[in-house]
């Protein structure tokens, strides 16, 4: 007779579930505008959809990764924005050629995420404390770098095309959908591929299940740490240089509210704050909840303050209906 | 004789209000199996934390294979080829049982980058199929039952093929058979030249186990003898600097069996099966049973701190609803945390604030002002009847030591008001000396008439105390003894009456 050695999950409870949960919820926003109004599920307004999720949702993937250590980012914002700033030093002031100035923004956006895990890992700074000096810090530096200006990329006509051209449009015409989507989809199947596959990716969930089994394990903590908040500052590097590419300028007072609407992706997404546990799916999934929302009520003509109330409401009940569920 | 792999000489450790190590010695040799024993709070632990990298020493050298090393962190342990396993399991709930095993040298593929999930599993499966182990590797830690969780620790620290393993209790939740099987494992690492360090609470391991033994008591190195040249009745004098008498049990029969509370199929999902009992006036009703047995989780759900599925109280006959540990308080209900420092008081405020916190309303004036001579004059009663060693009741209460911050909490139960009292482990950590005044005061409120229900893993304490005893195994009440027939062997046999994790053939059955 065999015996039932251990509990398995229930169905109810599992990853899975959650992901499809998440996933039919924007599944039911998406039909919900379609049906509302006639111009909501038309081909341009879904490639607006997408266009307006990227920037979001690229800075989300790094976030999920804070978040699943159990810690927080809220300077991805302005970070991005110091990246998108340190993009237009590098081209429009240096001269650099368009390939290395976007290779020094997503470097400019890992320094602050190092700079970021190295205040928390090694000197023990609390995680918002630590991200929101540099939060201020980075808004500081933007202005101070770019004289309170806008630095435009018109010396370097082929940078907008970087991720407003589409490469695909030209290989199937009429799918003219942007690059700035194919780089969030990369950018996904990356960060995927790292939390799943990757001893990082491994050590992330460990960090934010039980810090202190990790580090009697004999593992570096601290770098580790380093490290997630590392590549979570290069993916807002990654949002800087397609935020800057897009508007084809790098606007210095842009960036605070942008880690407000990431850190509501990957909580939506799933992601518990309490650390441990996360999908890249779901983190996506929420982005688009978040955008798909905001291009409905626009769509629908709700004034923008309501769609503030809106979105507030859906985050609170996505985590109250995960929090529930976890308890059965 | 084997060679020596580790000397420890001259280890000194201090915490904030304790010397926890005063000049201790302690040594290892390849091939053998090295005991510690020691009541708690006796230093064992720290000493091989020490060890282990995950203390730093204060004074003191380290030796390893002759060559004075430095060891400030776990990872430079295990580079040296030293592992332990923890008493508190240190295991990472969010991963699988195999991806726990293989933390920090996980195997890699496609050019290093990409984890090697097949082979943390495959690998997994064979080292469990070498320890006889009926577990499937990719189930995730949190769906584990402690004792399993404490195979997977043994596994793990297997796995390492370390020179030296420290193992810190780690039978603490194991019934007979797995016990055996762990001693069977030691045997042949022992065999392969690993130096074994073993600590345990289970005196009647030692002969059956190790080759020589060390005992400390009070952070101080008492003495390294032979296994086979001495008595376990030496060892404990030694353990207790003197000859207790162990055996007297003052036990008064209860006159007046007024059933105080009442539990009546109490369930709650995964922790607490179908549990029943009564508590009567002047009682104390021990609690015993192996680690995760469910006690704590019982003694949770009556105070409210955890929500049960179902099940009724009954308080002096009449039925309540208790939702919080709020509704708990009104009724009378106080519960002492088997983890005083984080749930029962608030360290970094004195003693007096203390003692009313869970009755502060009584002590606000006008306009919700503190009466702080009336909560003095509290403190400095109790202070004074629970003869708690302090310099004054403004004393922080962190300077204190462990048992008399145990005596603070017993107070502010009492201020509170409260006639049922939960002990959740109410000597643990605490020295020997303390350790019978904690206990002249269990009995004391029970001759006052208060209803004790006392959770405690050693069986000594339970043996000497408690009035009844209900052993618990796996969420269920398998036995109640009364103090006549409670001993180790009825209470172990009543403890472990669960399925088996390891299987006793080598036909091992594999899912």
């Amino acid at each position: 007779m065999d015996t039932k050695i251990a509990q398995r999950p229930s169905i109810f409870r599992s990853d899975a579930t959650q992901r499809l949960l998440a996933f039919a919820g924007l599944i039911v926003i998406f039909v919900v505008f379609s049906l509302a109004s006639p111009y909501f599920f038309q081909f341009d307004n879904i490639v607006g959809i997408l266009l307006a999720t990227t920037v979001n949702g690229i800075l989300a993937l790094g976030v999920t990764f804070v978040i699943i250590t159990g810690g927080i980012d809220l300077s991805v914002g302005t970070v991005m924005t110091f990246s998108a700033v340190m993009t237009g030093v590098f081209i429009t002031f240096w001269g650099l050629p368009v390939p290395l100035g976007i290779l020094g923004g997503l470097l400019a956006g890992g320094l602050c995420g190092f700079i970021n895990g190295v205040l928390i890992a090694r000197f023990r700074v609390p995680p918002f404390i630590a991200t929101l000096g540099m939060l201020y810090a980075t808004k500081g530096l933007s202005l101070i770098i770019s004289g309170v200006k806008p630095i435009y990329f018109n010396d370097s006509p082929g940078f907008r095309g970087i991720v407003m051209d589409s490469a695909l449009g030209r290989i199937i015409p009429g799918l003219n959908i942007p690059n700035a989507v194919l780089v969030l989809f990369g950018a996904a199947i990356i960060a995927g591929l790292i939390l799943s596959k990757t001893v990082l990716g491994r050590y992330t969930v460990a960090l934010g299940s039980n810090e202190e089994a990790v580090r009697l394990s004999g593992i570096n903590t601290v770098g580790w740490k380093t490290a997630v908040y590392t590549l979570g500052g290069l993916f807002s590097g990654l949002a800087g240089v397609v935020i800057a590419s897009r508007l084809n300028s790098a606007q210095p007072a842009l960036g605070p509210g942008y880690e407000l609407d990431a850190i509501a992706a990957v909580v939506i997404g799933g992601t518990s704050l309490s650390g441990g546990e996360g999908t890249i799916l779901g983190t996506i999934i929420g982005a688009f909840v978040i955008s798909v929302l905001t291009n409905g009520l626009r769509i629908m003509s709700v004034p923008q303050e309501w769609q503030f109330v809106v979105t507030g409401s859906i985050l609170v009940l996505a985590v109250y209906f995960d929090l529930v569920r976890r308890k059965r | 004789m084997n060679e020596l792999i580790i000397s420890m000489e001259g280890i000194e450790k201090t915490f904030p209000g304790v010397h926890a190590l005063n000049q201790c010695r302690f040594d290892l040799r390849a091939g053998e199996v090295h005991a510690l024993v020691g009541e708690n709070g006796a230093g064992k632990s720290t000493m091989m934390k020490v060890l282990a990298g995950v203390y730093a020493k204060d004074a003191g050298r380290i030796l390893f294979k002759d060559r004075e090393v430095d060891i400030p962190n776990p990872r430079i342990a295990q580079h040296l080829g030293i592992s332990m396993i923890h008493q508190e399991l240190n295991l990472i709930p969010h991963l699988s049982v195999a991806q726990n095993i293989f933390i920090g040298r996980e195997p890699r593929t496609g050019l290093g980058i990409f984890l090697n999930e097949d082979r943390i599993n495959a690998q997994t499966e064979a080292l469990f199929q070498t320890m006889h182990l009926k577990l499937d590797p990719k189930v995730r830690v949190s769906d584990l039952t402690v004792a399993m969780q404490q195979m997977v620790e043994i596994a793990k620290s297997l796995s390492i093929h370390s020179e030296v393993l420290i193992m810190d209790e780690p039978t603490a939740a194991l019934t007979e058979a797995e016990i055996e099987e762990l001693f069977r494992i030691i045997s042949h690492l022992r065999e392969q030249g690993v130096g074994i360090v073993y600590i345990t609470h289970r005196l009647e391991e030692l002969k059956r186990i190790s080759d020589r033994i060390t005992v400390m008591r009070d952070g101080h190195y008492i003495n390294t003898v032979e296994t086979q040249a001495i008595a376990i009745d030496q060892i404990i004098s030694m353990m207790v600097g003197r000859t207790i008498d162990e055996m007297a049990p003052d036990i008064p029969e209860i006159k007046a069996p007024e059933v105080v509370l009442e539990v009546k199929s109490l369930n709650r999902s995964g922790s607490i099966k179908d549990v029943s009992f009564r508590l009567k006036r002047g009682e104390i009703l021990g609690f015993a049973g192996l680690m995760g047995a469910g006690r704590t989780e019982v003694a949770r759900a009556i105070f409210g701190a955890d929500p049960i599925d179902s099940g009724e109280i009954y308080v002096m006959g009449k039925p309540v609803y208790i939702k919080s540990p709020s509704d708990a308080v009104r009724h009378g209900i106080g519960y002492l945390s088997e983890d005083r420092k984080r749930y029962g008081l608030a360290l970094k405020m004195d003693v007096e604030t203390n003692i009313v916190l869970a009755a502060f309303r009584r002590y606000l004036g006008y306009l919700g002002w503190v009466n702080q001579a009336r909560t003095r004059t509290t403190a400095e009663h109790y202070v004074g009847t629970l003869s708690i060693r302090t310099p004054g009741t403004q004393q922080l209460v962190k300077n204190l030591s462990g048992g008399n911050q145990q005596k603070v909490v017993i107070g502010k139960w009492l201020v509170a008001d409260t006639n049922i009292l939960i002990f959740d482990e109410p000597t643990r950590g605490i020295d020997v000396g303390a350790k019978s005044e904690i206990h002249k005061l269990l009995n004391e409120l029970a001759h006052q008439g208060k209803a004790i229900i006392m959770i405690s893993s050693e069986l000594p304490e339970i043996l000497r105390m408690s009035h009844r005893v209900i052993v618990m195994c796996e969420g269920r009440i398998t036995g109640e003894l009364s103090a006549r027939e409670a001993t180790q062997e009825a209470i172990m046999k009543l403890a472990t009456q669960r399925s088996l994790i390891v299987s006793s053939s080598d036909s091992t059955p594999t899912e």
